[in-house]
């Protein structure tokens, strides 16, 4: 199937090609300037034009990747296009070529390029960058559909895995506590900003950096239950009023990370690795690939720990049944700081694989996937560590692949959609127990 | 520093269109929590679906602005019962989590450039006034004292907006008397004890919720009503701050949700003029201007956890009113 698609012959010479002439000047000299423009208030600015023989071409749709910000723009009735970015840096930009008319495509002159629908661009002094295309008659350069989805799900499964990373501490949370931690989110976000810290502003080679990081996380995590939740649990706050202290927790966290690394997106080093063509159309840089096997080795240990330690058997029994394992002689307390300790570190370390993932460290990037993790929790049933890793991996896998048939700026919505429709037909999720409805 | 300024721009949020939209919505989230104890996470989705209700039917449909309303109103109920259909049975914290995945949903659509024709995407929708300007019956000028001084379309926006927050909670008070909202406080306390007594739990959860989906609608439209609809505001952080706001007056009252609005959104002026001002003087020397408009909402953030876990029931509040369900 994709050996049409591999296919990169350019009849460019046959064909009159057009130039594709470039507008920043030409919007800045007042025009009416009625361009489709996503990312708007966004100081920095891509832009183009999408044009044939002179005529414009409308609703081509283009998308701007790289760090951490993924754009879909479509050309207006001028054939104008425009997207804001966050970062003075290089971005890909990418002409979707089932967009363009029937028997066109994106033409490369010197016939070296490959892929010439897809191009580098970098943010010049002035700010902004215009983008220009050639467009001919010529053999369009798409990847095909199962390519395309077997490169999706392994991205997917690396989303998945990083997910479940933080739905398994959320999850034992709740079963152990009957929190639904929204702090969870915040613990994410810690780990990539304690990483930030050490490798970029203490300069700290990354191989001693995410180890401590994750040491870090885990004492935020003792810090948080020894500091806020354990002294709430004496108090004998409902769980309705905890989840809220958490939302409220959640809001100072985010805005004190705001307040320390700003509203901008922060790079760890390392997260430019170039891409490794493995088989068929599927790339990964050698950081996908580590993190990736990170997260199955992580998850192994904890797997390890939980079925086999004896400290692991006290939390399933705290999770089963809080009196009972406190009746039979398990200081519920110490299991629950355990708890805490361990969902923390795996957040801090989920939080470091994600901000390679996005790529970029915001302030907000953590409360972006809370509503996946809670979607994968929910799926693969609340209070169970394994369902929660399965859910995950589905949710990771749900969310890339939806981006085939709706547009990547809904790709979140399938996921939130699973929420509702686990809700309606399964509440108790794949591996729950049936009794969280009221 | 400009005590002057400072104090003005405070004394003016009293009544500013801001205020105003979180204290309908603010009420209509009482209604849902405070007396029928639905733990309703996606009032942002009711305030985006109303001022997108108000700004499309104009915009797209050509209505004139009180249609606009209507539509709005009536966008909100389907929501409700979409909502409310799978999700009222659930648990308290589940409720919680669907519907702030539901509000993300919401928000997403709107802020899709699927939809761009409608919604204008990540640009939001502005230009709808004129319809609600020529409605206006104040003769052109600027009216008021101090620092309450607006134009006549200033003030017809916060006329429209008082008059909606006075009927809203003459609605509220009446119908939370009736025995119609015993029976929702009751199902509040304990559902079970109101399902033996044969009352249809969930029906009168559903017209709960519609009942404080329109009151938060409206807090959209008023929101929205004197500038533009940007999609930037319906985050899940509105509806922590409403939330934040309704707590802080008193979740089971009537006039707390008011309260809590106002009192809200005067402290959030006062610290976006003063912080600012003192970092420029000087006293605040280790951060920035910027630094000192994100140490607000730290603030909101610390501030709902103090009063979830010291004054549940709100300023307002009862204590023996306002228990949170277990």
């Amino acid at each position: 199937m994709s050996n049409t698609s591999r296919l990169r012959q350019r009849r460019s010479r046959w064909h009159a090609v057009t130039f594709v002439a470039m507008v920043g000047a030409f919007l800045m000299l007042g025009s009416p300037a009625m361009a489709d423009e996503v990312g708007e208030d966004e100081p920095f600015k891509i832009s183009g034009n999408v044009k044939l023989d002179g005529q414009p071409l409308e609703d081509v749709r283009l998308t701007v990747t790289g760090n951490g910000v993924d754009l879909e723009v479509e050309t207006d009735a001028e054939g104008q296009w425009r997207a804001g970015v966050p970062e003075r840096d290089a971005y890909t930009v990418t002409l979707d070529e089932e967009t363009l008319p029937e028997g066109i495509a994106v033409v490369d002159e010197t016939g070296e390029d490959e892929t010439p629908n897809e191009k580098e661009v970098e943010i010049g002094p002035g700010g902004r960058v215009t983008m220009n295309f050639f467009i001919g008659e010529g053999e369009r350069n798409t990847v095909s559909f199962v390519d395309q989805l077997v490169s999706r799900s392994i991205d997917g499964v690396n989303f998945g895995l990083m997910l479940g990373l933080a739905a398994v501490g959320i999850s034992l949370v709740f079963g152990t506590t009957g929190l639904s931690n929204f702090a969870h989110a915040e613990m994410v976000t810690f780990g990539a900003v304690i990483a930030l810290l050490l490798g970029v502003t203490m300069s700290l080679p990354m191989w001693i950096a995410i180890p401590l990081t994750v040491v870090v996380s885990a004492a935020f995590g003792w810090a948080l239950d020894a500091g806020l939740w354990k002294p709430l649990r004496r108090r004998g706050l409902g769980i309705v009023q905890l989840m809220i202290v958490s939302i409220g927790l959640s809001l100072a966290l985010r805005y004190v990370f705001q307040f320390f690394i700003g509203g901008g997106t922060l790079q760890l080093p390392g997260s430019n690795a170039a891409q490794i063509q493995l088989f068929g159309n599927v790339q990964l840089s050698w950081i996908d690939l580590a993190s990736m096997g990170i997260s199955i080795l992580v998850i192994i240990g904890f797997a390890a720990w939980l079925m086999l330690s004896k400290i692991g058997k006290a939390t399933r029994a705290v999770s089963d049944n809080a009196s009972l394992a406190a009746a039979s002689g398990i200081d519920v307390d110490r299991v629950v700081r355990i708890v805490w300790i361990v969902a923390a570190a795996m957040a801090g370390l989920s939080g470091v694989l994600y901000a390679y993932f996005r790529p970029g460290i915001k302030w907000d990037m953590g409360a972006q996937i809370l509503l996946l993790v809670f979607a994968a929790v929910t799926l693969g049933g609340l209070g169970t560590a394994f369902g929660a890793l399965i859910g995950a991996i589905i949710v990771g896998v749900m969310v890339e692949i939806s981006g085939l048939w709706i547009p990547s700026d809904l790709k979140y919505v399938g996921a939130l959609g699973i929420l509702i429709l686990v809700l309606l037909f399964r509440p108790q999720g794949i591996l729950g127990r049936r009794e969280r409805i009221g | 520093m400009d005590w002057l300024t400072i104090f003005g721009n405070t004394a003016s949020s009293l009544i500013s269109p801001a205020t105003l939209g979180y204290a309908l919505a603010a009420i209509g989230l009482a209604v849902h929590f405070g007396f029928a104890g639905l733990l309703n996470m996606g009032i942002a989705a009711y305030m985006a679906i109303g001022a997108y209700g108000y700004a499309i039917s104009i915009l797209t449909f050509g209505l004139p602005w009180w249609a606009g309303v209507l539509i709005a109103m009536a966008c909100s109920v389907l929501f409700s019962l979409v909502l409310g259909i799978p999700t009222l049975r659930l648990r308290g914290d589940y409720l919680a989590i669907v519907t702030i995945a539901a509000a993300e949903i919401v928000r997403l659509l709107f802020l899709s450039t699927t939809f761009d024709e409608y919604t204008g995407s990540a640009d939001g929708l502005s230009g709808y006034h004129a319809s609600f300007r020529e409605s206006n019956p104040l003769p052109e000028g600027t009216y008021g004292f101090g620092p309450w001084e607006y134009t006549a379309n200033g003030w017809w926006v916060r006329i429209v907006g008082i008059l909606l927050v006075a009927l809203a909670l003459l609605i509220v008070w009446a119908i939370m008397r009736s025995p119609w909202g015993r029976v929702l406080r009751g199902i509040r306390e304990d559902e079970d004890a109101v399902r033996s007594l044969g009352k249809n739990v969930f029906s009168y959860k559903m017209q709960a919720l519609i009942l404080g989906g329109v009151f938060g609608s409206l807090g959209g439209i008023v929101y929205a009503l004197p500038s533009s609809v940007n999609p930037g505001v319906y985050v899940t952080s509105l509806t922590f701050f409403v939330w934040t706001a309704l707590l802080l007056g008193g979740a089971a009252t009537i006039f707390g949700p008011v309260l809590g609005a106002v009192l809200y959104w005067v402290v959030q002026t006062l610290l976006s003029n003063i912080l600012p001002a003192l970092v420029t003087a000087g006293i605040l020397p280790f951060m920035s201007t910027s630094q000192a408009q994100t140490l607000r909402f730290i603030l909101v953030g610390v501030a709902l956890m103090l009063l979830v876990i010291f004054r549940p029931q709100g300023i307002l509040g009862n204590k023996k009113e306002l228990t949170f369900v277990k």
